[in-house]
Order: structure tokens, then sequence, then C-alpha cells
């Protein structure tokens, strides 16, 4: 019983950082329709600013944190990240907003890159793991059946609910989620009728990026900042982007049911495959337990099989 | 000092013209040290190369090695396998040096290793714990132990001093230093009597270990052991205590860093990991290494950086016993090492060019380390 309430609330935390994610990625690809590959270094770079930030402040010393810190650090780096995603569509992106979908794929890449070198360099954040446990405490916020339940996954599930809400509410109810639509729907279309898309866009970059900025400081917390800001963090993005691409890619509500499936599969069905091989044979050979990674991208390959316009998307027509 | 220059150093200096004529009988002697200086691994190399350059300074101001000066040569390989078998054709080809001192990382060793094995120049790897690293030729040497003698030594101290009979382990996959010393300790424990009694894997640096956490704590073992690197044993102590294991942690040389306590926090105190030396060590080798490298670089020096500080000892003792410095003279009084005894403990080198020693276990207390006991075979 206590096992199976511990998994679940794993679960429910881990896809709910990677619904943050995989937002970016869906947001991004709905409006402009490529793949943004820079988006697993704003997540890095988010994590890695906040605990510069927190350094700065002296908020990293376990025990004299006071508890208006975290929401500062949130906030600022939220902000930041944004304003940095911009910057990138701006100096990268735009100016090949009419160039084939491969050069600013490529150039996507090399942005990446870019972040990746900048970002392990002395004067930035550096080649040294560390943590910024001390910025909020992992206390037991209530015991349940003998589990504890702790801030960090409660602080997750619930950031991640509320702006996966007010992500869907800005997209759906309100008029700049109009426009985001509608340049969604047909750039030129939407253009001729008064709006104006490098706003839209430059939002839409915002948007993803914050919420990159606020999944990359709830892993560092959850994880520690044990990945430097270099390439080892592409493996995370990545698993967010499948989680796009299996809910549907372009789709909110898509990005967000793919997240928690990938995370159903990677930390639910994980841990009760090698539980069951130790009740039928009495013990897991080593390989089951290596399985961890292979489960999510299973999971890719079949939805890209049966359904490969995502769970939630809808089938595509071929523009002549 | 500059009058001894030319007097045993000119006699016994290279005559013969063969190959590199490395280093003219008056002049310092040049030695090189390839490293990755900059790069993820960067406090590897640094930690090392200051040990070093610790080491020579101390030698030359007792008056070098033959009556001249020694003089070190770095060249960065930034933890890449490309750029660190450049570095040993730079130092041998255009630095003439006469030994080559490096790598940390295995991988790099082997990557160099060839290089200075073909030219004839010897090269002693401070810290490359993997059995492969001196079977690249007669040339290679190491002063460290090796991963398989690492976990017996574990498992010898689990069986015996902390009683335990079950034990298990969580290692990262993506690492051969980690798995590699995970099987290692696994047939020292059970060929010791104990049961393992669940193996589970992780992929370093990354991503959730909750669900393998959870795994380990419904395992019911004695102890743990986390044969990983520091970034993440940290985080699954940590993480470990979170989750209500009350076990143990046990892990290897990879666990020493300074910012081990710090990303565990608390969760470090009373775990325990095998290491090359302890500098709270009561001998007089530790006291005046750990006193100088504090008073020169103001950190704590690591394991690495003691084991580059006993490479460097061990080449100038081989130095001043050859009787010339060329590689098959420098070669043969390496290999005749014999109970030489450094920072890191009194050893040999073997037939097989490895060093023949104990090993220390070291025990976190109050978030600092302390020594807990030596162990031989």
């Amino acid at each position: 019983m206590s096992d199976l309430l511990q998994t679940t609330i794993n679960t429910l935390a881990v896809g709910g950082l990677y619904a943050l994610i995989a937002l970016g990625y869906t947001l991004v690809y709905g409006i402009l329709r490529f793949i943004n590959f820079a988006h697993s270094d704003i997540v890095a770079w988010g994590g890695w600013i906040a605990f510069t930030i927190a350094g700065w402040a002296g908020w990293l010393i376990a025990g004299e944190t006071p508890w208006i810190a975290m929401p500062l650090v949130l906030l600022a780096t939220m902000a930041l990240c944004a304003a940095m995603g911009v910057t990138i569509e701006l100096l990268a992106y735009r100016p090949l907003r009419k160039a084939p979908r491969l050069n600013v794929l490529i150039t996507a890449i090399g942005v990446s890159l870019f972040l990746q070198n900048v970002g392990l360099l002395q004067k930035f954040f550096g080649n040294r793991p560390t943590t910024m446990s001390a910025l909020l405490p992992n206390d037991v916020l209530v015991e349940i059946a003998g589990v504890g339940l702790r801030l960090y996954d409660v602080l997750t599930i619930v950031l991640a609910v509320v702006l996966v809400f007010a992500l869907e509410r800005l997209v759906y109810s309100t008029k700049m989620g109009r426009a985001m639509r509608a340049v969604s729907f047909d750039e030129r279309t939407a253009s001729l009728m008064g709006i104006n898309v490098n706003v839209v866009i430059s939002v839409t970059f915002a948007l993803g990026s914050a919420l990159a900025a606020a999944g990359g400081i709830l892993f560092s917390l959850r994880n520690d900042l044990r990945m430097t800001a270099d390439a080892s963090w592409v493996l995370l993005g990545l698993k967010a982007f499948v989680a796009a691409v299996v809910g549907g890619i372009g789709n909110v509500r898509g990005a967000a049911a793919g997240a928690l499936l990938i995370a159903f599969v990677e930390v639910f069905v994980h841990f009760y495959v090698i539980k069951l091989c130790i009740v039928i044979f009495g013990s897991a050979p080593l390989w089951v337990g290596q399985l961890q990674d292979v489960y999510v991208f299973a999971i890719l390959i079949l939805v890209l099989m049966f359904k490969p316009s995502g769970l939630l998307g809808k089938a595509a027509v071929e523009k002549v | 000092m500059s009058s001894k220059k030319d007097d045993p150093g000119s006699s016994t200096g290279p005559s013969g013209s063969g190959g590199v004529t490395a280093n003219p009988g008056d002049g310092p002697i040049k030695i090189g040290h390839f490293a990755s200086m900059t790069g993820a691994q960067a406090t590897f190399g640094v930690s090392t190369d200051r040990a070093i350059r610790l080491a020579i300074k101390e030698r030359n101001a007792k008056g070098g090695v033959k009556g001249r000066k020694i003089e070190l040569v770095t060249i960065d390989d930034a933890g890449k396998q490309s750029e660190a078998a450049t570095a040993v054709t730079r130092l041998i080809n255009d630095e003439k040096v006469v030994a080559v001192l490096g790598e940390v990382a295995s991988s790099l060793s082997l990557a160099g290793g060839p290089i200075a094995q073909k030219a004839g120049v010897p090269m002693i790897s401070p810290s490359s714990t993997n059995p492969d690293v001196t079977d690249v030729g007669d040339y290679i040497f190491r002063v460290c132990f090796l991963d398989d003698f690492q976990g017996w030594v574990v498992a010898k101290f689990a069986t015996d001093t902390l009683k335990a009979k079950k034990v298990a382990i969580l290692f990262d996959q993506a690492q051969a230093y980690s798995s590699g010393l995970a099987d290692y300790f696994e047939k020292a424990f059970i060929s010791m009597g104990g049961t393992i009694t669940t193996k589970q894997a992780y992929t370093g640096g990354n991503l959730e270990i909750s669900s393998q956490l959870q795994q380990l704590k419904g395992s019911n073992s004695d102890a743990i052991f986390v044969p990983g690197y520091y970034s993440d044993a940290g985080t699954i102590i940590r993480k470990g205590r979170e989750a209500g294991i009350k076990s143990v942690f046990i892990g290897g040389d990879g666990w020493d860093s300074e910012e081990l306590p710090k990303i565990a926090g608390d969760a470090i105190n009373g775990n325990y990991f095998a290491n090359h030396y302890a500098p709270e060590e009561d001998r007089p080798e530790v006291k005046n290494f750990v006193t100088k490298y504090k008073e020169e670089y103001n950190s704590r020096a690591d394991g690495l950086a003691a084991l580059g500080y006993d490479a460097a000892l061990v080449l100038f003792d081989a130095m001043e016993r050859a009787p010339s410095l060329k590689g098959s003279d420098l070669r043969d009084a390496l290999a005749a090492t014999k109970d030489f005894t450094g920072v890191t403990g009194t050893f040999s080198i073997d037939k097989n060019r490895n060093a023949q020693k104990s090993a220390v276990i070291v025990q976190y207390k109050d978030g600092k380390q302390t020594m807990a006991a030596r162990i031989s075979k």
C-alpha cells in the first residue's frame, strides 16, 4: 500500500516536470512548425540561473533562508529565461523565418551547442555538480500510511497543474491566445487580419521558456544540480519532447497527457515490473532493472506506429 | 645550486644519438603531464597537476634529481580521448620529456599509453584504476590500486567490520568504472559468504532514481553499495534517507570530493567509502603533504592530489637510481621500485607494473572525513 502511494506520488511529480518542459516544445511547434532544439538548454539554464541567483542572495545556507526566497528565485528565473527565449528567437530564428525549415532546425542545433558550451565556462556556471536543496528544505508535510508527503513533490505537482491550466486558459480564452491559434492555423492570413505575427511569436517563446525555467528549477531541486549546464540535459529534453509527440505535438492538453504517460511508464511501470519479477521468480534479473529508458522510447514507437498524430492530436491535412 | 648543474648529470646524460635525445646533460630535466585542465573533469586534472608541481618545487629546493632541476610541462587534453593522444605526442616529440605523468581517467590513459610505449618513454598513471591501463606495455606504470582490489576491500570491510550479511547495489550503468566496481564487489562479497539482495541501475547524472530507491528500501539490506561518482552518490544518499532507507551507504574512491557532503547534507554522516588515502592519517608523509598543499593552494588535498604527488615522487626516486635518464634505464628503475613510502602508503611495483598497496576506509562524521580502517590483502 505504501509502495503504491509512493510510486503514484513520484509518477505525478515526474509527470508534472515533463509537462512543464513539453509545453515549450509543443507551443513553438504549434506556431512555427519547427522543433526548438535549444529548449533543453533553457531548462538547464533555468536550473543554474536559479542556483546563481540564490547564491548571490545568500540563500544557499541551510536554515537561513527566508520563506520568500523560493517564490522570488522562481519568478526572477522565469523572467530571465523568458527574455532569453525571446532574444534567441529574435537573433537566431527570426532572420530565417522565410528560409526552408531545415535551415532553422540546424540553427537551433547551433544555438543549443552555443548555450551548452557557454554554460560550462567558469565565468558562467562552471563544471562542478552542486545542489540548491538549502533554498527550500524538503520537509515532510503530512504522513499518510507511512508515506511522507514531501514538499518538493507537492510543489512540483501543484505548480505543474496551476501552470498548465493557466496556459490552457491563456490559449483558449484570451485575445492573445486567439491570435496564437490564428497564427498557428495560417500565419499569412492571420497577419492580413491585423495580427502582429512577430509579437505573437515572441510571446510564444517567452511562455515556453518561462515554463522551461520552472521545470528546470523543480528538476534541480528534486535531483540536485548533478548535471552541469551542458549536453547532459539533452536526455531530459528528449523525454519531454517524446511526451509532446506522444500527446500530439502542438496540443496543450496533449503535452500534459503525454507527460503523465511517459512518467507512468518510467516510474510506475518500471517499479512494478521489477516487483512482479521478484514475486514470480524470487528475484529480478539485472537487465529488467535497466529498462527504464527503454519503456519511454518504446511508448514513442508504439504511438507513432498506431496513431502517428499522437494521442490527442488531429491528423493534419496535407496542404497542396 | 647552479654550480651543481653539470657534475653528475653531464656524465650520465644520454650520450648516444639513438632516437629521442631527451634533455642534454645540463639544464633542467623535463617531465610531461597530460591532464584534463578544462572540461567536465577539470577538477581531476587540476588537483593532480597542483600536487605534481608541489612535489617538483620541494624536490628542486633540495637540489633536484642527479643535481639537475626538474621542469614540468603540462598539456591540457580537455578530458577528450583524441586530445589525450595528441598531448602525449607533443610532450614526447616537441618537448622531449624523459617521462610522462597522467591521466586520471582510465580511458584517457589508454589513449595516451600506446604512444608513450611506442616512443619508449615511461609513463606513470597516478590514478587510473582500470586493469587494462598497464597492459598496454612495459613502459606503462601506475601508483594506485586496481578496481578488483578496491571491490574486495569494500566487501572485506562490509563483512568484517559492518557485519553485513545482505547488501544491495545501486550502480551507474553508463560508467565502466561503476559497473566494473559493482561486479568486483559482488564477486568478493558472495565469496565471503554474503548475499546481494538486489542490484539496481541508474544512468549517471540523470533523472529519476525514486523507483530504484524504493526497491532498495524494500530489500531490507544491511548496507547499500553505491559505486558511482560523488555527484550522483550525494543525491542518492540524500534522497535515499528521505525515502526512508535506514541502512548504511558504502562507496568507492569516486566519492572523494569536497562536494559530496555539500550535496548530501546531513545524510552523509555515518557512511563509508574506500579511498587511496585519508588526509587525517597520523603519518609524517601525510601530515607534511596536507599542510604544504594547503599552504600552497589554500584547498584540501583530495585523493587524486595525493596520487599525483606519489607518482612524481616515485618517478624522482627511479630517476635518481637509474644509471641514465634513457627510457629503458628509467623503465627498469621504475619496475624495481620496492617498499616505497609515499602519501598513499607503502607500496612496491609488481611484475605487471601496478602498485601493490593497501586502501583506507573513510567515514563521514559531522560532514568531515575520518579514517575508519586500513585494509590490505
